[in-house]
């Protein structure tokens, strides 16, 4: 993505600029206004994250309680209201975002790694192998994705691993499909059949040769997926089967907040919000991505 | 293609063994069982195990599994561990609330999102085509539940124009929980009917009969969108697929009686032959409702009718290997 950009070269005879793969994406994505303000909007929450662990304190600023100051309307102290502990919604907001973020990239990582070796796998093996992973792929996503992942959570108990776990396995078969399709559109290219030849193995032509030139779609996917994983998480949590409070996530803050709906709605509707900026940049950036890295595709 | 969707029955088989298979040895693993739940809180040990005797759940998980099968493949979901009820009868119970939201959404969905796909793809470019545009990705990214206790907040709890929760209400209480749903429908939709007309409006089959001074209407709806209609039957067919199971949070929000709370509370429950059941029949829902999609695709479009035709005669190994590349 944008770290992968390479500095524009200058050509043998010092007159065209040239640029990479990347650099010819990243230089189209800069006109892109959506997704570069998604990329910001991103950047500033990972920043968030981050430093939310080291500005605030968690047993004071966000899960102490304060019973005097219990659910205040926005304030100059509190700028987004408190709930009915008395806790700062803005720091519990703040430092939520570490959950979903955390959640998000470790479930999609974990899909991402498996989905794309098996997809790999089916996809320049062929025959029974491909076969076997393919049904496979098409048992597991034939469940909807809430459900399969409200089982599997519900089976493990409840915890933020078990939620990474739910979470990144019932995404594999989007990432499977994904990889496998693009691979069987590279592996007769001439350059895999001459890799095969100068005897490079499997593994090596998958990883050195196929991956890198069907990388476009498998990123755009990863960046979509964040997105849906960060929904999916907080779903679960609202329904109670996610991460535990008193941690503030942003979707059990959301569950927790239901009760207090009518009065002080705040407790509701800023979490919410969160969540929304978070997927709304991410799908900008993925959006973004996708016209950049696949130009065929934007008219 | 009568093969063909004979084929597609009988491969349906096997995804419904291993699915049933899946969830109910997940469900397995899981700490703790029924018979935990039925027991009152004072029970002896003595107790539990003679509940879990009466219930079969003493016994290893794979003879329970091949028992489930066996009368699965005589067409009996089994019982519930929890209620006096087959699972059968649990699940029709509340099938029909989940049916009726689920349909209502997808014609909401339908009827905003064709008319603003294809405002925007004609304003291309313009300040309309943007707003259109931002809606659709506003209305993806917003976690339906939130959206769900928005319009329950503002319509019910402080216009109270309509009841918050429950389904006692006939019509009324259908339409926050279908804007709910719809809302995300809706959001996709708009997306590939834009696009979809994208690609189709500069076609030159169109500056022909714009040429030849047919109006502008007749061209976008005779010849624009008729062309433009398959990528969103897709999305409409797999919308319409997943409506048993893509409601859960929305009947949690609104209370709605259907199957989605009926699965989160036998998950609760531990009372594994509803929860496996209620999958199975929403994973043969998915898959019926997307193999008559499928089989519309040749209706709406002639071109893939003839593809059916000459795949029969040749044997449509390939073609199937195709499919599942694009799938």
């Amino acid at each position: 993505m944008a770290k992968k950009q390479q500095q524009p070269k200058l050509d043998a005879n010092g007159e065209r600029k040239q640029r990479s793969q990347f650099g010819e994406a990243w230089h189209r994505m800069k006109k892109d206004k959506g997704a570069m303000l998604g990329l910001a909007v991103v950047s500033i929450l990972v920043l968030v994250a981050i430093l939310s662990n080291f500005l605030l304190d968690y047993d004071t600023d966000v899960v102490g309680m304060n019973t005097k100051e219990r659910l205040q309307a926005p304030n100059a102290k509190h700028l987004l209201a408190t709930d009915e502990y008395g806790r700062d919604i803005l720091f519990r907001i703040l430092y939520g975002s570490r959950y979903s973020l955390s959640v998000g990239l470790v479930a999609v990582a974990i899909a991402l790694v498996a989905g794309v070796t098996l997809g790999a796998i089916a996809g320049y093996k062929g025959g029974a192998v491909e076969e076997v992973i393919m049904r496979f792929t098409d048992i597991f996503s034939s469940v909807p994705n809430m459900l399969m992942a409200l089982v599997v959570v519900s089976a493990l108990g409840q915890s933020m691993l078990n939620l990474m776990i739910a979470i990144g396995v019932t995404s594999i078969p989007q990432f499977v499909r994904i990889t496998r399709a693009t691979v069987l559109t590279v592996r007769n290219q001439e350059y895999v059949e001459s890799a095969r030849a100068i005897g490079l193995s499997t593994p090596q032509i998958i990883i050195s040769h196929i991956l890198p030139n069907s990388l476009s779609p498998i990123i755009v996917q990863t960046t979509l997926r964040v997105a849906s994983a960060i929904i999916s998480a907080s779903s679960l949590s609202f329904l109670g089967l996610g991460i535990p409070a008193p941690n503030p996530e942003w979707g059990s803050m959301l569950s927790g907040g239901r009760k207090f709906i009518r009065d002080y709605p705040y407790m509701t509707l800023y979490p919410g919000l969160a969540i929304m900026i978070t997927v709304l940049s991410l799908n900008l950036l993925g959006d973004g991505l996708r016209d950049a890295l696949d130009p065929k595709l934007k008219n | 293609m009568h093969r063909y969707v004979l084929k597609r029955i009988i491969l349906l088989i096997p995804v419904l063994l291993g699915v049933s298979m899946l969830v109910y040895c997940i469900l397995d693993l899981a700490p703790g069982d029924a018979a935990d739940i039925l027991a009152p809180d004072d029970a002896t040990l003595e107790e539990k195990e003679a509940l879990r005797e009466e219930l079969g759940l003493n016994r290893p998980v794979l003879v329970r599994y091949f028992e489930y099968m066996w009368k699965l493949l005589h067409g009996d979901l089994g019982e519930s561990y929890l209620s006096p009820v087959s699972v059968w009868s649990a699940f029709t119970q509340k099938a029909p609330n989940t049916l009726k939201l689920g349909l209502a959404s997808v014609i909401f969905a339908v009827g905003t999102s064709l008319p603003l796909g294809i405002y925007a793809a004609r304003h291309r470019g313009s300040w309309k085509d943007a707003i259109s545009m931002i809606l659709a990705i506003l209305g993806l990214s917003m976690p339906n539940f939130w959206l769900g206790l928005l319009l329950m907040l503002l319509f019910a709890l402080r216009l109270g124009w309509l009841p918050s929760g429950g389904a006692d209400m006939g019509l009324r209480s259908l339409i926050l929980p279908t804007i709910t749903i719809g809302t995300g429908m809706m959001a996709t939709l708009t997306r590939t009917t834009r696009s979809s007309m994208l690609d189709v409006i500069r076609q030159d089959y169109l500056r022909t009969a714009r040429a030849k001074g047919v109006t502008e209407e007749v061209v976008i709806k005779k010849h624009a969108l008729k062309n433009a209609l398959i990528p969103i039957i897709t999305i409409i067919g797999t919308m319409l697929g997943g409506i048993l199971g893509g409601a859960t949070l929305t009947e949690s929000v609104f209370s709605w009686p259907g199957v989605g709370r009926l699965i989160i509370d036998s998950l609760n429950g531990r009372d594994t032959p509803v929860v496996t059941g209620c999958i199975i029949m929403t994973t043969m829902f998915f898959s019926v409702v997307l193999l008559a999609v499928d089989l519309i695709y040749a209706f709406v479009d002639p071109r893939i009718k003839a593809q059916y035709a000459s795949k029969s005669k040749k044997g449509g190994e390939k073609k199937d290997g195709e499919k599942a590349a694009t799938a």
